[in-house]
């Protein structure tokens, strides 16, 4: 069996733990400022995703000309959720935010099944990103090398736009307390619609860019929940440094523990989940008090 | 002094009788759905043992699966290795399923809705993969085979018409209703009652909300465990799916179809969703998916409470 | 005589800020003990650590001599420290009446139970029904205390405490958002309380803290301002200038 070394394990668990920081980002910020617990979170990478191969193949979109479509699609698909269905929900109890985030996870999985079929879709990486580079000893894949600086750079501007902005100011506000913000004549809803909205478009992104690495089938948004969920829980809601470290931490346990302990599958990251919920019991939700 | 108010008895009103009669008509009036109709009881009783934990004491988990799998294992383990007496594989099934649930109880009681949801979740993909991977034990993907039951009372066998599965699972889900109906009317069901609408205020009270919170938890996965025993010896066989997501997932659904914290809306839920399923999923599993969704989306926009919370809502109007 | 509840350099602090800083006090048995001080002065952090919903930075809370600072709070309440909050804290979906024999029933260790539906507890539900015949809520007993007016909710909330049998009751603004009348109601129902419960109560009210309170704690900045008998507290000149010449102005 091919084996990378533990430099290329650390590298792909890197690459692979930077597509689930940037997908779920968006949770973070929704359990964060908003309170919600938005397991359909999922749903918006994948239509990133199909939005992404279906430009690909149908329309002959060149790959990386489809990526900032798969953001735009995205995110005005959460606009558009958040100012409809979500807003409604966000002083609701934890059940009934389930429930309808469940609910819109089975319709997203059941439309896009009917609309492109149940199959993986293939998505055609331009020649410049695919292949190896050789050296220290290891194999890096360059379409990975490419994933972590795209995720480096994102978060680089992400966080120049929450430090020093006026949007970046009015969100961590409404982070601290939403209550306050509003008396500070912040416009919460506006910051909040813009909030989903750009996390949900960062979710298409990664459900784009993880095509290659993540796979992409109608299934996706169920197969990951406990991924993104585990990102944010573990990591802290509403910061930007916690969910690095945690998919970070994520990422390179279960690529370790696929080419370690095959035989386990993917009982081990549970097993690591679990362990992780045990040593961070409630106050892991770092919402600061 | 005035009179005081009423309390929960659990006296039986006459028209509880009716689900009752109705379920034991349809024996004779559709022989052809006895199978389908021993599978409802089943899950109406996991439905049930959700309805405690979550409609009672307000434990919001996504993992119920775990401990209807539990039980479903145990009983066909058992009888697979030579013990097929039905009686003493669903208590031991209730047994192993309460270990379960008191062990899972303390990570879940302490924590907020969302620590719930993820423990109660990790813990149920935990187990689904533990199943998936101990081949040698459970058969894996494959499911475990010669699940070998034997008659019930030592006269009735098991047969393919579901005959003496219908009356069998039918009899203990009546059994643990009455329990459960108990249980909710006590003093103990009121008491988590009262720790669902503000648990804050309790301890205050003078309670011990976890104590009572893990009793319940403990409580729901034995009957859950129950269920799992009941599916796995009238089947004469366990799959996976018996842990699987949906399995929960579906579970959840059907309790908050017919009307959460109340007992009978275990039932409706459960009778409702699984005759759609059976005829909507036949004609296409696609669509009955995107129905479900649907369905969820509307029970929270609209209809809170479920059809048993629209029948009282739509009583209370008439009466007015 | 040891007193019915004391702390010792009791501290909480939020981050850096203070919210009660060193407070030692001692509450004598059976005495009405009035707890009072501006917005934000600490009244109701205090309350919290003495019920222990909250736990001290430092220092340590005495209930008739025993050291109580490590108990949970529902281990107080079996002590008979009970508490009552002030915004209504009520069970919104149980009736008054299942709501007061829930605490009755917590009170006797018998809420546990499941074998015996609760109309069967009649013991429980005839104390019930007296204690909320005094409160005057008797007709209320079959409604939702969501239903209730909140002046009624406040009465229900005082009824939660005495079914728990108090020995040491803390009361935080008990009149709280309710108008002149009802909140003589609710003081009279106090007043009424066994001499050898203890009862310290916050309240804004000064004319009821006067004419209730045979001694009186003034809180300012999370640290005690003064203590005395009324008349003592009336005359204190710092307690005039922090308090009572800003707040009743």
């Amino acid at each position: 069996m091919y084996h990378p070394g533990v430099i290329g394990v650390l590298f792909d668990g890197l690459a692979y733990g930077s597509l689930l920081f940037l997908v779920s980002l968006g949770l973070s910020v929704q359990m964060g400022l908003m309170n919600f617990v938005n397991l359909a979170h999922g749903a918006f990478a994948m239509a990133g995703g199909y939005v992404c191969a279906l430009a690909a193949t149908r329309l002959g979109v060149p790959f990386l000309a489809a990526l900032p479509l798969a953001f735009l699609a995205a995110s005005l698909a959460g606009a558009l959720l958040e100012r409809l269905l979500y807003r409604r929900l966000y002083g609701a109890s934890a059940l009934d935010q389930v429930l309808f985030s469940i609910g819109l996870t089975l319709m997203s999985i059941a439309a896009a099944t009917r609309l492109f079929g149940a199959s993986q879709q293939p998505v055609r990486l331009p020649e410049l990103l695919r292949g190896q580079l050789h050296f220290a000893g290891a194999d890096f894949g360059i379409y990975r090398m490419f994933l972590i600086a795209v995720v480096a750079a994102l978060t680089a501007a992400l966080a120049l736009l929450v430090g020093r902005t006026r949007f970046g100011a009015q969100l961590r506000a409404a982070v601290d307390d939403a209550r306050v913000a509003r008396g500070m004549g912040i416009d919460v809803d506006r910051v909040f619609t813009l909030a989903f909205a750009l996390g949900s478009g960062l979710a298409g992104l990664g459900g784009a860019l993880g095509i290659e690495v993540l796979g992409l089938d109608p299934t996706f948004p169920l197969k990951y929940m406990v991924y993104f969920l585990l990102v944010v829980v573990v990591g802290g809601a509403g910061t930007l440094a916690g969910p690095l470290v945690a998919a970070a931490i994520l990422g390179v346990c279960d690529v370790a523990a696929k080419y370690y302990l095959p035989q386990l599958g993917a009982f081990a990251i549970y097993a690591v989940m679990v362990a992780l919920l045990i040593a961070f019991p409630a106050g892991i939700l770092g919402r600061r008090a | 002094m005035s009179r005081a108010p009423a309390l929960p008895s659990g006296r039986w009103h006459a028209a509880e009788a009716i689900p009752w009669l109705l379920a034991i008509a349809c024996f004779f009036l559709f022989p052809g759905y006895r199978v389908l109709a021993s599978h409802v009881f089943i899950a109406a009783l996991f439905a049930l043992s959700l309805d405690l934990v979550l409609g009672y004491a307000g434990i919001l988990t996504l993992g119920h699966a775990a401990f209807f799998g539990l039980g479903a294992y145990t009983a066909g383990l058992l009888a697979a290795h030579g013990w097929g007496e039905p009686f003493s594989g669903l208590a031991l099934a209730a047994a192993v399923a309460a270990l379960g649930g008191l062990a899972v109880s303390f990570l879940v009681v302490r924590g907020t809705d969302l620590a719930r949801l993820m423990v109660t979740l990790g813990v149920g993909l935990l187990l689904y993969e533990a199943a998936n991977r101990a081949a040698w034990l459970t058969g894996g993907v494959d499911g475990l085979s010669g699940v070998a039951m034997g008659k019930l009372f030592g006269v009735f066998p098991f047969d393919l018409f579901g005959n003496a599965a219908y009356a069998y699972t039918l009899a203990v889900l009546f059994a643990l209703f009455v329990f459960t109906r108990r249980v909710a009317a006590s003093p103990f069901g009121l008491s988590l009652r009262a720790i669902r609408e503000n648990r804050a205020r309790m301890p205050a009270l003078g309670a011990p909300v976890e104590r009572r919170l893990v009793a319940a938890f403990t409580l729901g996965a034995a009957i859950a465990g129950v269920a799992g025993a009941l599916l796995a010896q009238t089947t004469q066989f366990v799959g996976l799916d018996t842990l699987a997501f949906h399995r929960s997932a579906d579970v959840l659904v059907m309790l908050v179809l017919g009307g959460a914290g109340r007992l009978y809306g275990a039932l409706v839920g459960t009778a409702v969703f699984m005759v759609a399923q059976d005829r909507l999923a036949g004609i296409d599993p696609v669509y009955w998916q995107f129905w479900l969704g649907l369905l969820l989306v509307a029970i929270v926009f609209v209809a809170r409470g479920g059809i048993l919370g629209a029948a009282d809502a739509l009583r209370r109007r008439l009466r007015r | 005589m040891t007193p019915a509840l004391r702390t010792e350099h009791l501290t909480r602090r939020f981050g850096a800020l203070e919210a009660l800083g060193d407070v030692s006090l001692a509450i004598a048995s059976g005495a009405r003990h009035a707890l009072i001080g501006p917005n934000g002065a600490g009244k109701t952090t205090l309350v919290n650590l003495l019920a222990g919903s909250l736990a001290p930075s430092a220092g340590e809370v005495y209930l008739a001599g025993e050291r109580i600072t490590p108990l949970a709070q529902y281990r107080r309440v079996k002590r008979g420290l009970v508490r009552t909050f002030q915004v209504s804290s009520l069970f919104g979906g149980l009736t008054v009446l299942e709501s007061v024999v829930l605490a009755i029933l917590e009170r006797e260790g018998r809420a546990a139970l499941w074998r015996r539906p609760v109309a069967r507890c009649t013991v429980e539900i005839d104390e019930a029904m007296a204690l909320l015949g005094e409160l005057r809520l008797a007709d209320d007993a079959g409604r939702r205390a969501s239903a209730l007016a909140y002046g009624r909710q406040r009465l229900l909330e005082i009824a939660l405490a005495l079914a728990s049998r108090p020995r040491v009751l803390l009361l935080d603004e008990p009149a709280a958002g309710i108008p002149a009348a009802q909140s003589a109601e609710v003081f009279r129902a106090i007043a009424a309380l066994p001499a050898a419960v203890t009862v310290l109560f916050i309240e804004h009210d000064m004319e009821l803290v006067f004419r209730f309170a045979e001694r009186i704690t003034v809180l300012a900045g999370g640290r005690v301002l003064a203590e005395g008998a009324p008349e003592e507290i009336a005359r204190d000149r710092a307690v005039r200038e922090v308090y009572l010449g800003t707040a009743d102005a």
